[in-house]
């Protein structure tokens, strides 16, 4: 089916009212779908929030090619660099998706289907030499995967060099998590734990601290080879190769407390489940009545704005996308939490 | 976060935080660890014993005691006091002195050290030179005598330690008379004891090692008498009235000498072997005491058959036609006797003899027919089996205080009744508040009672277990039942016994109602028992019930310890607790956890597997759960047979070795027990070395999963009357946490009094909570709408709490290891956290809610949890908003068994072990503290010729450093030594010339 309707180019609104739009005029109120349009380059891509709205819109010219797809049979690959160039075109494969069975892609998701793995942090606070890494573990398909020893550095004091103790990145699992960010390495100094410096405590309480944190582990350490940091100014992420613009302000303070304050509420709710019925997570008691969700999306925001600039993520997501989308698949109720802790021992 | 970042600041809160919460380690209860010296001083009636870490304690009469600790930290290997004095000298392993001395400070004795000396040769010598072996201080208090492995005898004056060298004793001095043919074999060596004569201070003994002794005359620097020994010397000892000494020696035999003015070189008068034909082993110390009727007591310690006995440690007294060979079960370190110290009395007429043993205090009554043990109100020997748990029970009822004291006192009849000999000093310490129990579960199935009220924890009354099973140990097999006619006339004494019949005996968890006098304890087999207080003993029959724990599950297959058989038909049981339910575990693994309700007749246990409760009213198991994971196989084999293989070690032998940390490869001598006991500790040493080894000295970063062993692990146990399913029922509940962070709570239904046994109790699932973090659950605790904690069963019917707030809404306490949880109850939603090891890294260990009381005013008391963390730190978290107040470092963090020992009691006081012997009470609460407060105070010496001072021991001990004055003399020769000086002008004069020329 196609439709055609015009839109006014300079006021376009939010992606909210678009979708509601599209619906509209499609006639299909209660389908979910998956929103595309093509830009100069011939490359489909995803309409989903209002950056990307906008920027379709300002891409204009003056036609605005929009493809929809019913997020059941949606056909993720059909997304990406050059799907406009090969040899059978989009649209023949958003038409006849029966087609495209017999070749299986390998499947890219959605934006907010994908989830962040690890992220360097607090770059614009911290010293140069050090990088504070933030690993997000997810059930438990893939170990973090690193190993801590005791040893001694080298600190400068009031007193000239001195040798203190520290601990240090022993040994990286291949395929861990760890390893596969590429953010850690062997013989790496670990300096702080989710915000608490490690000086002074023993292998075993670092190891309990991070064991502890290990649904979102940030660390900070110092890396053995200083030569791949992170150069402030141009605000790349080190070791990766990857790197995305800061789409934020940066100059904006940072206090670590705030930060870690956020990092402390973020994390897991565990389940209850009361007398035989299904496992639910467990709300906070809030002295509102607004729901889970409600809820959440107010932390969040309140995490955004406090927090105030936005990491330079690992893997090249815009904010909302990265940020929200993660944060709110944790939260979800009946979303993820069976699946991640498919051991809860049912009546 | 940012309440760690910004730890309270509100002065209000800081202020208040000062008047409830102080930090202190006040007393250590129990027997020191591996002593290794023991002194006496029969002026002060202070025993002091060292050991081999260094610390010196001090005992008098109950409540008077005081510690100091060497900085060396090196073994203690002689302790003498000053005669009449405040006053002892220690001899170290370094070969070191110290002076130490009792002084008051603010209206309290304290034990000081005064100065620390080492004796030092000419340059050149050798050490040995210089290495002291015997000290003698002079009765005149000014000087010691220091003899030494060169055989030389340096004489240092008091107290500064100002070596006196024209007073040296050398032994070429000593061996200038000494016949020819008897100095060419053998030179004189060691000095192996020192004797002041008892009449004439002015003579000394000396006894060599090779066997030679002298007596010295001090005025005129020469020998007056030889003793020519032919046996290598022991030790000494003179008798009253100093016409004889008898020496003993390494053969096993003992040599009377007499001292005459006419022989010069006398001949011994009596030489006897007391086990003799055979071979024997040393005599190492000996007494010979006198009496009225003419038949001496002679103790003496070793001499045993070196054969068929020469593993026993003993200590032998011989009274005319009675002799009896006490037999300890360690190593005897030392022993003294206590005798008329009366200057003026004619005979010494012992009255006990007290012997330091390696691992208990045994105190002998040689005046009562029999000589019974002595029981002794302090220093209990807490580990005479393995400790294996411990549980205090705060504000006893006098009611339960009185019945418990009287079963223990049924049990103590075959103890002499003497009052306690060593009665020195005072205690000034002000009552204890209330009656305190602490009870320890020990390996062998007993629970021990002791009142912990104040500083003397004592025993009260000990409860066996092992009544009820049928174990494979003989009750008959007893090694020392011996006839009447046997020899040696062994006699075991003491309570220190380092074997456990079967180890699953072994107690690990103990209840006690103090309102109802219920008693629930639990074991190593699985086994749970509920008792109730007789006063009298009966016979009757124990209910037995099954609870099998794994219910329907498939395919387990439990490796450990089979579960204990129980006796048939009716059992007679002692006054005292008499259990009257036996409930037992399937499989038969270890009680984890235990939680008794005695309002509600239920017994609540958890094991590895599930947990289960049982109405002990109607003596019906209600439900078992299972909370065994299916992934969880380790708990099937049995944690138990893990480490060590159990079943392997009860085939070959009952007789199983204690894994003590006593350390016996400093064992010097012995053979049998001992060197099993060293075999098996260096198995143990070699196998913690392994594992050592195993361990690698990094640390895997990995989160935990659902997969970990022992998820199922019931680690508490909690029974509550709260609403769990709706907000306007209350009902009773019980709770559940195990390792792998999963609360349990089951509904329970139970009937009304008058309906208590015809319907039976019943209970439903109605919550289960997973700790998304896994973290063992350690403790479950309900607040009522006042966030005060609910009151323990039966409380609120005593009057002795408020009734808890049924009104307001009640909240759900769950502590893990790592985090504190605050959950709304009916709706279980979270209100509060506080998340320890992420921010610090340690973990929770133990956790109980204490009551602490300002000290400015009485009318303020709040309730804190008090937790101790894997670190050895104590934290003080306020409730119900989690907010840390204070902590403070107690144990070191890696003393894992003195952490996982530690109990805390409700009003802000704790006890950890610190040896396995050995309790050390510490004190959270500004308000409750126990510690020792004494004054020990210069014995008034009624002389009319002596201008007393009465004043306080500084002015005595300064009065007394003048020279010439007498008075004050030990007291076992003191007057009659007054007698001497004042009688013969000569003698003072001589003394006082001697004195003065010394300087």
């Amino acid at each position: 089916e196609f439709r055609r309707f015009s839109l006014e180019r300079s006021k376009p609104g939010k992606f909210e009212e678009f979708y509601g739009l599209l619906q509209h005029v499609h006639k299909i109120p209660n389908v979910d779908v998956l929103v595309g349009y093509t830009d100069i380059h011939g490359d489909l891509l995803p309409i989903n929030n209002d950056d990307n709205y906008h920027k379709a819109v300002s891409t204009a010219n003056p036609l605005l090619r929009i493809f929809i797809q019913r997020k059941e049979d949606a056909d993720y690959s059909a997304f990406g660099t050059d799907t406009m160039t090969r040899k059978k075109n989009v649209l023949s494969n958003v038409l006849r998706p029966d087609n495209h069975k017999k070749k299986p892609h390998i499947v890219i998701s959605m934006p907010q289907d994908f989830r962040p793995v690890s992220s360097i942090i607090d770059v614009d606070i911290l010293p140069e030499t050090h990088r504070r890494v933030r690993l997000y573990k997810y059930g438990t398909d893939k170990p973090l995967g690193f190993y801590i020893r005791d040893g001694s550095s080298v600190r400068v004091t009031p007193h000239g060099l001195e040798k203190v103790p520290g601990i240090f990145i022993s040994r990286l699992v291949p395929g861990g998590l760890a390893q596969s960010t590429g953010l850690l390495a062997v013989n790496d100094e670990v300096l702080e734990v989710n915000g608490i410096e490690v000086s002074g405590k023993s292998l075993d309480q670092v190891t309990d601290m991070m064991i502890a944190n290990s649904r979102n582990l940030i660390i900070t350490v110092r890396p053995a080879n200083q030569r791949n940091n992170v150069v402030r100014n141009s605000r790349t992420s080190g070791s990766s190769g990857q790197s995305t613009e800061s789409s934020l302000p940066s100059s904006t303070p940072n206090i670590l407390a705030n930060f870690l304050q956020e990092e402390d509420e973020s994390d897991e709710e565990d389940i209850i489940i009361e007398d035989s019925g299904e496992p639910q997570q467990i709300p906070k008691a809030a002295s509102t009545s607004e729901s889970l969700e409600s809820l959440t999306q107010i932390e969040l925001l309140h995490e955004s704005t406090q927090n105030g600039f936005l990491p330079s993520t690992e893997m090249n997501l815009s904010h909302s996308a990265g940020s929200i989308s993660m944060e709110y698949e944790v939260r979800d109720p009946d979303h993820k939490s069976l699946e991640e802790d498919g051991t809860i021992i049912t009546l | 976060m940012r309440r760690f970042l910004r730890p309270g600041h509100d002065p209000v809160r800081e202020r208040l935080k000062r008047d409830l919460f102080q930090f202190n380690k006040t007393v250590e209860h129990g027997f020191p660890h591996q002593p290794s010296a023991l002194g006496y001083s029969p002026f002060l009636r202070l025993m002091a014993i060292g050991t081999r870490s260094g610390a010196i304690k001090l005992y008098g009469a109950p409540g008077v005691e005081f510690m100091g600790l060497h900085e060396e930290n090196n073994t203690v290997m002689q302790i003498h006091f000053i005669p009449d004095q405040c006053q002892l000298v220690t001899l170290l392993d370094d070969n070191s002195l110290h002076l130490w001395s009792l002084k008051q400070h603010s209206g309290a004795s304290e034990l000081r050290e005064e100065h620390r000396f080492t004796l030092k040769g000419p340059p050149g010598s050798p050490p040995s030179a210089t290495q002291i072996t015997a000290v003698l201080p002079h009765s005149s208090r000014e000087v010691l005598y220091l003899g030494t492995e060169s055989g030389n005898i340096f004489v240092v004056e008091l107290p500064t330690f100002t070596v006196l060298e024209d007073r040296t004793i050398t032994s070429e001095a000593v061996l200038q008379r000494v016949p020819e043919d008897y100095c060419n074999r053998r030179s004189c060596e060691l000095v192996e004891a020192l004797r002041e004569h008892p009449k004439n201070p002015d003579q000394i003994l000396i006894g060599y090692s090779r066997g030679l002794i002298v007596l010295w005359d001090l005025q005129n620097n020469k020998v007056t008498h030889h003793f020519l020994g032919s046996q290598q010397l022991e030790n000494l000892y003179w008798q009253r009235d100093g016409s004889k000494f008898i020496s003993c020696h390494y053969d096993g035999s003992y040599t009377q000498w007499p001292v005459s003015s006419d022989n010069r070189q006398p001949e011994p008068l009596e030489n006897l072997v007391p086990y003799g034909p055979f071979p024997c082993k040393a005599i190492s110390k000996i007494y010979w005491q006198t009496t009225k009727n003419g038949v001496p007591y002679i103790i003496f310690q070793g001499g045993m058959p070196r054969a068929s006995y020469g593993d026993r440690h003993s200590i032998s007294v011989v009274h005319g036609s009675q002799q009896t060979a006490f037999d300890f079960t360690s190593r005897v370190i030392d022993f003294f006797i206590i005798f008329s110290s009366e200057p003026t009395a004619e005979f010494d007429d012992p009255s006990a003899m007290v012997v330091l043993a390696e691992e208990e205090l045994v105190v002998i009554d040689l005046k009562t027919a029999g000589w019974p043990a002595v029981h002794p109100p302090y220093l209990a020997s807490l580990h005479c089996s393995a400790i294996t748990c411990s549980h205090h029970v705060s504000n006893i009822p006098l009611k339960l205080w009185e019945r418990i004291i009287s079963a223990g006192s049924k049990q103590n009849i075959h103890y002499s009744n003497m009052p306690w000999p060593i009665d020195g000093g005072t205690n000034i310490a002000p009552d204890p508040p209330q009656r305190d129990l602490l009870l320890t579960g020990h390996e062998d199935g007993t629970v021990r009672f002791w009142d912990a009220s104040g500083v003397c924890l004592h025993l009260l009354y000990k409860l066996s277990t092992v009544r009820v099973f049928l174990t494979d140990a003989d009750p008959n097999d007893n090694m020392n039942t011996l006839g009447e006619d046997e020899w040696p006339p062994l006699r075991k004494v003491g309570t220190f016994d380092p074997y456990s019949d079967d180890p699953r005996l072994g107690i690990q968890k103990i209840y006690l109602c103090k309102y109802s006098g219920y008693l629930a304890v639990a074991g190593t087999a699985g086994q749970v028992l509920v008792m109730e207080l007789n006063d009298e003993d009966a016979e009757h029959v124990v209910d037995h019930a099954e609870a099998d724990l794994l219910q329907d599950q498939e395919g387990y297959r439990w490796k450990g310890h089979e579960k204990l058989k129980t006796r048939d038909g009716a059992v007679r049981f002692e006054a005292g607790f008499q259990p009257f339910v036996l409930v037992q575990c399937q499989p038969p693994a270890v009680v984890t956890s235990l939680a008794l309700h005695s309002e509600w007749k239920l017994v609540a246990f958890g094991t590895s597997h599930g947990f289960g409760l049982f109405d002990h009213q109607q003596k019906r198991l209600v439900f078992v759960k299972c909370t065994l994971h299916p992934s969880d196989q380790l708990a099937l084999e049995g944690p138990l047979s893990r480490v060590k293989s159990l079943k392997k070690s009860l085939r070959q032998s009952f007789r199983r070795i204690r894994r003590s940390r006593v350390s016996s490869r400093k064992r010097r001598g012995g053979s049998g027990n001992a060197a099993e006991v060293q075999e098996a500790n260096a198995k143990f040493d070699q196998d913690a070395l392994q594992e050592m080894e195993l361990a690698p000295v990094q640390r895997k970063i990995e989160a935990r999963s659902a997969e970990d062993s022992f998820t199922g692990f019931v680690r508490t146990l909690y029974f509550a009357d709260t609403f769990l399913r709706d907000s306007s029922r209350h009902c009773p509940s019980l709770w559940a946490g195990t390792n792998g962070g999963t609360v349990y709570a089951f509904c329970l239904r139970v009937p009304p009094a008058e309906r208590r046994m015809d319907e039976p109790v019943r209970a439903e699932q109605a919550k289960e909570i997973q700790l998304m973090h896994r973290a063992p659950v350690v403790g479950i605790l309900v607040l009522d709408g006042r966030s005060t904690p609910l009151p323990e069963p039966l409380e609120v019917a005593h009057d002795l709490s408020k009734s808890p707030d049924m009104q307001g809404s009640h909240q759900l306490l769950v502590v893990s290891e790592e985090q504190f949880k605050v959950f709304t109850l009916p709706k279980v939603s979270s209100k509060l956290k506080l998340k320890l090891t992420a921010l610090e890294g340690c973990r929770v260990r133990k956790v109980t809610v204490a009551n602490f009381g300002s000290c400015k005013t009485d009318d303020y008391s709040e309730n804190d949890l008090a937790v101790l963390t894997n670190l050895g730190d104590i934290q003080i978290i306020s409730l119900p908003f989690l907010k840390l107040q204070i902590r403070y470092p107690c144990i070191r963090k890696e003393d894992v068994s003195g952490i996982a020992s530690c109990v805390f009691t409700k009003y802000g006081q704790g006890f950890y072990l610190i040896s396995p012997s050995e309790f050390e009470r510490f004190s959270l609460s500004t308000k409750w503290l126990v510690e020792p407060r004494c004054i020990v105070d210069m014995p008034e010496v009624t002389s009319n010729n002596h201008v007393h001072n009465k004043s306080g021991m500084e002015n005595a001990a300064r009065k007394s450093r003048s020279s010439g004055d007498y008075g004050e003399d030990e007291r076992k020769s003191g007057r009659l030594m007054e007698h001497a000086l004042l009688n013969d002008e000569k003698v003072l004069k001589e003394i006082q010339s001697t004195l003065e020329g010394g300087r």
